[in-house]
């Protein structure tokens, strides 16, 4: 963690998206604020950490991070949760009845979207979310809007005792542009008041609130009509009138300055009548929106004329290359030519495992063994799905590796009937969602071979610490979960569990072969830490001895990015088969001396090597 | 005036983002308006980074459209290929030999362009190229290469090399001041290596 940050100067900040809703929620005098990291979210609260005056945590999950938001709105703080768009499907259990109980204190949920899909398993639109569970809905447009509507937003969370959402997307989150901070204000908590009627959903209670909770809804339907967020910006060009929602406004500006541009900020509910305004005065209406047609949809119900994602991509992201083709098209005029140059094709460089990563070892490992599914999950050990290893064979949701491998074991038939079931998983996703899929593998006697593999770290999103890290969000010890003893508690026989070293490949094939032959629940725990964190030790790198290399090539399969091929050759076998050879070195000033492509290397070609140079070549710690 | 589109590109771990970023404070501190985005999804694992700053009077839209920066700046000359299309007609590119080749390519799936600058050429892009991983590790440090390919763009920005060299001496100056004199010679190398092109050509 970084040092507690000094008092901002109040305007030329340079600030992404994430960045300026931190400063928002500390300058709003919020209390609490609580997220499990996910990209493109993780920043908002590792520099809302920072501060030194309000509560921060990572918390195991999303839902647990919401419900910590609640428990302190309940006492009259205000409280702030963070996610990634896949997060809010995990919290939007506690979301869709804290809608119907109200919030005391302000409460606002920021959720960012992936759209296109940089880092994420799907693009989903949060936007639904609102009006799901009929809650308001901010859409900044740049990082000046971050700040000014994470305000905005605990302002009116407060008038209208509900959640207020606000949606980012990775185009805004991951954006730096120039922000002036207003004053900073403060809150006292009012403390709780009981109040069971409010407070305990049960049946009885809640029907009444439901009801009201609908009447809120139309009185936030008038507060958006009247919400400065929501702007008519007038434009001579009447041939086209833009709806336009959240960051699609920069695009559509920047493209057709001189068209008219309703821009919605406070975007649910819609101010519709202000809407029906603009389109009475140009000669068609175009809703640009990132991702689903839900604003297009809402205008058409309410009867107003549109295009949309009948025009526009329904996928990926918006960008002024991407609407001036389509408007051109629109308006039956040409489309303008592309870029002057085609894109060209050079090889795909997909991300990679890092050097020494202690996952290279498992995947190596996995991708020997023949007659087993592996079940994979989320995090850097997807990345076992790529070259040279291809070793995962499922990839859906965080957690889902468990109760997918537990369903593969029971679904089998006669075609996998030999085949063994192995299920992978992180040691920060474990504690997120794996537990309970664990659980049902033990309760319902699954033939499942776990892998629990544990880098101490949240290592996708940059290494954040989790409770299997001994450490909290400010970087302070707190008690470290022991895996092998939950797992144990979660009904896994004592004999099954085993803990080990990623590194020791014999060791690991041996237990793998033997845990995938048992019949009963199993778990192998690896115990090294995440190349890029602080606990991470490099070693002695190594060198290749050239005149000793044969070219077998199995130290490449280990997948390691410092090893890189000098040269290949074919070479005919005495049995007249053709063997593609591939001579090895290793890039000395990456390797930190792992050991893990030693192992393999059967002429024994692999040596301890003085570093050429001091400083590490990728993957330093930044 | 209107506004300065400029593209960098390279890999993860190459300080892209970071060149970026004081090139964007540099801009800043001259009043103008900057907006700076990147691609970077999963690049610190090795991926492809691109980063985009904008900078003028008022910038709406984040993102270069493809064919309208007018300089783009390879911190790896296969990436700087990959994105030679982001370059408006009569653009520059500004590229680093240096090549950082994938595992997809060392296990044999995929060949490494034989000559990606040369391709540049041939598509008929003007390319200012030289050694800055090589300037780089003169000084000890690979991940000086940004700073050395910044000090190699710093006559090719609308404001005088000495903003850049000062927003870059400000940003060690405060993280690390131990490395200010080594940024303040990677710099000067980066710059050199140009002026010396240019009085070649």
């Amino acid at each position: 963690m970084g040092a507690a940050l000094p008092e901002p100067a109040p305007s030329r900040l340079f600030l992404s998206g994430n960045d300026a809703v931190a400063l928002a929620v500390r300058d709003a005098g919020c209390r609490v604020a609580a997220a499990y990291p996910g990209t493109p979210s993780t920043e908002i609260l590792e520099v809302l950490a920072r501060y030194p005056d309000l509560y921060t945590e990572w918390s195991i999950n999303e839902k647990v991070s919401l419900e910590v938001a609640l428990g302190a709105s309940m006492v009259g703080a205000r409280a702030f949760c963070a996610m990634k768009h896949v997060g809010l499907n995990v919290a939007a259990d506690a979301l869709m009845t804290m809608t119907v109980t109200g919030t005391e204190g302000g409460l606002v949920i920021a959720v960012a979207d992936d759209v296109g899909m940089s880092s994420s398993q799907n693009e989903q639109d949060s936007r639904f979310w609102a009006r799901f569970a009929h809650l308001p809905l901010f859409e900044p447009a740049d990082a000046q809007e971050s700040y000014d509507m994470t305000r905005a937003a605990f302002a009116l969370s407060e008038r209208f005792c509900c959640p207020a959402i606000l949606r980012l997307t990775t185009r805004i989150c991951h954006v730096k542009g120039r922000v002036i901070a207003g004053e900073r204000e403060t809150h006292e908590p009012g403390g709780f008041v009981k109040d069971p009627q409010r407070w305990v959903m049960v049946p009885g209670n809640a029907k009444p609130r439901v009801a009201r909770m609908h009447e809120r809804e139309e009185a936030l339907r008038a507060a958006s009509t009247e919400s400065a967020f929501n702007v008519l910006l007038p434009g001579e060009d009447r041939r086209i009138g833009f709806v336009v929602s959240g960051p699609a406004f920069m695009h559509v500006r920047e493209a057709f300055p001189a068209a008219p541009v309703f821009k919605l900020g406070q975007s649910y509910p819609l101010p519709l009548e202000r809407v029906r305004e603009l389109a009475a005065g140009v000669d068609q209406l175009l809703v640009v929106e990132e991702t689903e047609a839900l604003v297009e949809n809402e205008l058409r119900a309410a009867g107003i004329a549109c295009s949309g994602k009948d025009t526009l991509p329904r996928v990926g992201e918006l960008s002024p290359d991407v609407l001036r083709p389509a408007v051109a098209r629109l308006l039956g005029e040409p489309v303008p030519a592309k870029a002057h140059l085609a894109p060209q094709q050079v090889f795909p460089r997909p991300p990679t495992m890092c050097v020494a990563c202690p996952h290279l070892g498992i995947y190596y490992t996995l991708a020997q063994l023949r007659n087993i599914t592996i079940s994979g999950d989320i995090g850097c050990y997807t990345l076992g799905a790529g070259q040279p290893w291809n070793a995962l064979d499922t990839c859906i949701s965080m957690g889902a590796s468990m109760g997918v491998a537990l369903g593969m074991d029971k679904g089998r038939g006669e075609a996998d009937a030999k085949k063994s079931v192995v299920a992978v998983i992180g040691d920060s996703t474990f504690m997120h969602m794996g537990m309970q899929g664990l659980l049902d593998i033990t309760w319902n006697r699954g033939n499942v071979t776990v892998l629990l593999l544990d880098n101490r770290a949240v290592g996708m999103t940059g290494g954040q610490d989790n409770p299997g890290t001994g450490r909290d969000i400010h970087g302070e010890t707190v008690p470290r979960i022991d895996f092998a003893k939950l797992c144990e508690a979660l009904g896994v026989n004592k004999e099954r569990i085993h803990v080990l070293d990623p590194y020791q490949l014999p060791v690991l094939f041996k237990t793998l072969r033997e845990e995938t032959k048992v019949r009963e629940p199993s778990v192998i725990i690896t115990n090294r830490p995440c190349v890029l964190i602080d606990d991470y030790q490099p070693a002695q790198p190594y060198k290749v001895i050239a005149d000793q290399c044969t070219g077998c090539g199995n130290c490449l399969d280990v997948g390691c990015p410092a090893i890189h091929v000098t040269r290949r050759a074919k070479e005919v076998k005495p049995s007249g088969k053709e063997v593609e050879l591939a001579f090895t070195r290793i890039e000395t000033s990456a390797c930190t001396g792992c050991g893990l492509c030693v192992q393999p290397c059967a002429p024994e070609a692999i040596v301890h090597a003085a570093p050429e140079h001091p400083v590490k070549f990728l993957h330093a710690k930044i | 005036m209107t506004i300065t589109n400029i593209a960098v590109c390279g890999i993860g771990g190459q300080g892209v983002m970071t060149a970026t970023e004081i090139l964007a404070e540099a801009a800043l501190s001259l009043g103008f308006d900057v907006k700076k985005t990147e691609v970077a999804g999963m690049s610190q694992r090795g991926g492809v980074v691109t980063s985009h700053l904008r900078f003028g009077p008022q910038v709406l839209s984040p993102q270069i459209v493809p064919g309208e920066a007018d300089l783009l700046v390879g911190f790896e000359a296969a990436e700087a290929l990959r994105w030679s299309h982001m370059l408006k007609p009569g653009g520059v590119a500004l590229v680093n030999q240096g090549r950082f080749v994938p595992p997809v390519v060392t296990i044999g799936l995929y060949d490494y362009p034989a000559d990606p600058i040369a391709e540049m050429r041939a598509l008929g892009v003007e390319v200012s190229d030289f050694d800055a991983s090589a300037l780089a590790l003169q000084l000890g440090n690979i991940r000086l290469g940004n700073t050395v390919m910044l000090g190699a763009m710093s006559d090719r920005l609308p404001f005088p090399a000495d903003v850049l060299r000062n927003a870059v001496l400000a940003r060690f100056g405060v993280r690390k001041p131990a490395l200010v004199d080594l940024n303040r010679q990677a710099f000067e190398l980066g710059r050199a290596a140009v002026a010396r092109m240019g009085a070649a050509a």
